[in-house]
């Protein structure tokens, strides 16, 4: 999803005016999957300089497959709450699957609009985990040469 | 405690055109004035009317509106030199705070070698930060850190400890953009000269809110921003003695600064000119200008003691609320009108986030100060309060009721 940069941008119609939903608080006073793998094949930190928010992600494949996910750190409701939830979703999904997600998969687990700002908050989680899988297949590029 | 008003607040908000359009279709409560502070209309017609009327490029043209343009441009300068007590040839503009601080922490250090040290405060910003911490890896020279105490002041027996024989530049903020502390810069300026140092004050957060002298204070540079205090962006000062800047060497290369140029040399331009190449901000300085007068019609001392007001309000509303944790020193003194705290439970940018519906402005993060708010006050991140004299006590009980909304909104 690109960036919408439109200064006169207030929402696309279907922006719901309360980001602070019951089940994304839930999702941010408990997270799901936090903390972190002592044997993974993806780990990588990503950080937001906005606002010093940063998620670690620990990613445990066999086959193929997600078996085990952690992820550490700290932020605002809307990126921890992100972080658990697409924790959550990728778990015993095949990578080629993952590397599909995009901003509006992890919208929609959300169920909430984020405007430009924020949606740096909500992408967090994705960013380091779609960064590590490319760093792991840069690794293993190097790895066959 | 009822501010007294020394100010007619009501007048005073008509002068922004901003606080009577709102923003979001609501009312503005703007309380992130150290960010940046709303802008006086008579500061944009003054801009308006160079644009309109005599849009020129200045210390060139011998025609009506480049006369007039250099004209508006130097009384600008006349302006600012008598705000801060200073002679108008140590007035040099840059284009902010960051300009003024990179200018001096590239010509100051030109000559600095291993052994060398630059003094600063753990409470800097980074742009008082990362100019010498960057500078002293080129070079080998160590920084240190004044450090800054529990309550949130610097601590100035390390200042003592550490302004030596070794320092060659002192550089300090005098009003703290996280804690609000007001440093003893007087004080800093003894220690600094004692040792044949340099003393750099960062006065950003300073200049909008009371009133200076840096004769006084007897800094030998003092840098602030026009956009913190009812100027425009894009345009800032660089105060230095006078003859302190005849030594310097010119940090930026071009036109206007220039006296004579040849295929193989060149020499400089007189003060202030030696120090801004190229086409200034002519619109900004102008700008600056018209905020000065602004400024200077308000009265600085009327500003300092109604914003004291508003602090000491603010603080015992927000000191009274549970679960909010409030950062630097807790009383009025040495202290001005910035409050960083966090609510117990709620991450920064979701109280920023659920006052802004209310349309409520604060800040959230790191403020710019990642090694103070990480690595002294143990965060991640802090809400911020900044005033400025067009807040009100009702503003700060908007705030509150506020604040109490996002507790109930978590649960906390």
């Amino acid at each position: 999803m690109e960036e919408n940069l439109d200064p006169n941008w207030v929402g696309d119609g279907s922006y719901e005016d309360e980001i602070y939903k019951e089940n994304i608080l839930d999702h941010y006073k408990n997270p799901h999957n936090f903390g972190n793998l002592e044997n993974y094949n993806i780990k990588h930190r990503k950080h937001n300089p906005l606002c010093g928010d940063n998620i670690e992600i620990y990613v445990k494949l066999e086959n193929g497959k997600v078996t085990a996910v952690k992820f550490a750190g700290n932020g605002c409701a809307i990126s921890m709450a992100a972080a658990s939830m697409l924790t959550d979703y990728i778990k015993g999904k095949v990578l080629e699957d993952i590397k599909k997600i995009d901003d509006k998969a992890v919208l929609e687990m959300l169920g909430i609009q984020l405007g430009v700002v924020r949606i740096k908050c909500g992408m967090l989680c994705l960013n380091a985990l779609l960064q590590g899988i490319r760093e792991m297949g840069a690794r293993n590029a190097a790895v066959k040469n | 405690m009822e501010a007294k008003q020394t100010l007619n607040i009501d007048k005073i908000k008509k002068d922004f055109a901003i606080l009577q359009s709102g923003a979001n279709g609501k009312p503005l409560l703007y309380l992130d004035n150290g960010a940046t502070s709303l802008t006086p209309d008579v500061v944009l017609d003054a801009m308006n009317d160079y644009y309109k009327n005599y849009n020129a490029n200045v210390h060139r043209g011998t025609y009506f509106t480049s006369e007039k343009a250099t004209r508006e441009y130097e009384f600008a300068r006349k302006k600012v030199a008598k705000f801060i007590n200073a002679k108008t040839r140590e007035i040099i503009f840059t284009k902010g705070t960051t300009e003024s601080l990179n200018l001096l922490a590239y010509s100051l250090c030109a000559d600095l070698k291993k052994g060398d040290e630059v003094v600063i405060s753990q409470m800097e910003h980074h742009s008082n930060l990362v100019p010498w911490q960057q500078l002293a890896k080129q070079k080998g020279f160590v920084v240190k850190y004044i450090e800054v105490t529990g309550e949130g002041r610097l601590d100035m027996d390390s200042a003592k400890k550490i302004i030596t024989n070794k320092t060659k530049i002192v550089s300090a903020t005098h009003v703290s953009n996280v804690l609000g502390t007001v440093n003893d810069v007087k004080c800093l300026a003894r220690l600094a000269h004692d040792k044949r140092a340099l003393f750099v004050i960062d006065g950003a957060q300073a200049a909008p809110h009371l009133p200076l002298d840096v004769k006084d204070i007897d800094c030998d540079f003092y840098c602030f921003s026009g956009h913190k205090m009812m100027g425009p962006t894009g345009i800032g000062v660089l105060y230095g003695k006078e003859e302190l800047l005849e030594r310097m060497r010119p940090f930026l290369y071009g036109g206007d600064m220039i006296s004579e140029v040849s295929f193989n040399d060149s020499s400089w331009n007189e003060l202030p000119w030696k120090f801004e190449a190229g086409t200034p901000n002519i619109a900004g300085a102008i700008g600056l200008g018209a905020a000065v007068d602004y400024l200077i019609n308000i009265g600085m001392e009327n500003i300092e003691n109604y914003e004291k007001e508003l602090l000491q309000y603010a603080l015992e509303k927000l000191k009274a609320i549970k679960g909010v944790i409030l950062y630097g020193p807790k009383e009025v003194r040495d202290k001005g009108g910035v409050i960083s705290f966090n609510v117990n439970g709620v991450h920064s940018h979701d109280v920023s986030a659920i006052l802004d519906r209310e349309g409520i402005a604060i800040r959230g993060g790191h403020l710019c100060a990642m090694p103070l708010v990480k690595d002294i006050l143990y965060v991640n991140d802090v809400c911020r309060v900044s005033f400025s004299f067009y807040n009100t006590t009702e503003d700060i009980d908007e705030l509150v009721r506020a604040i109490e909304n996002v507790k109930e909104l978590f649960k906390v």
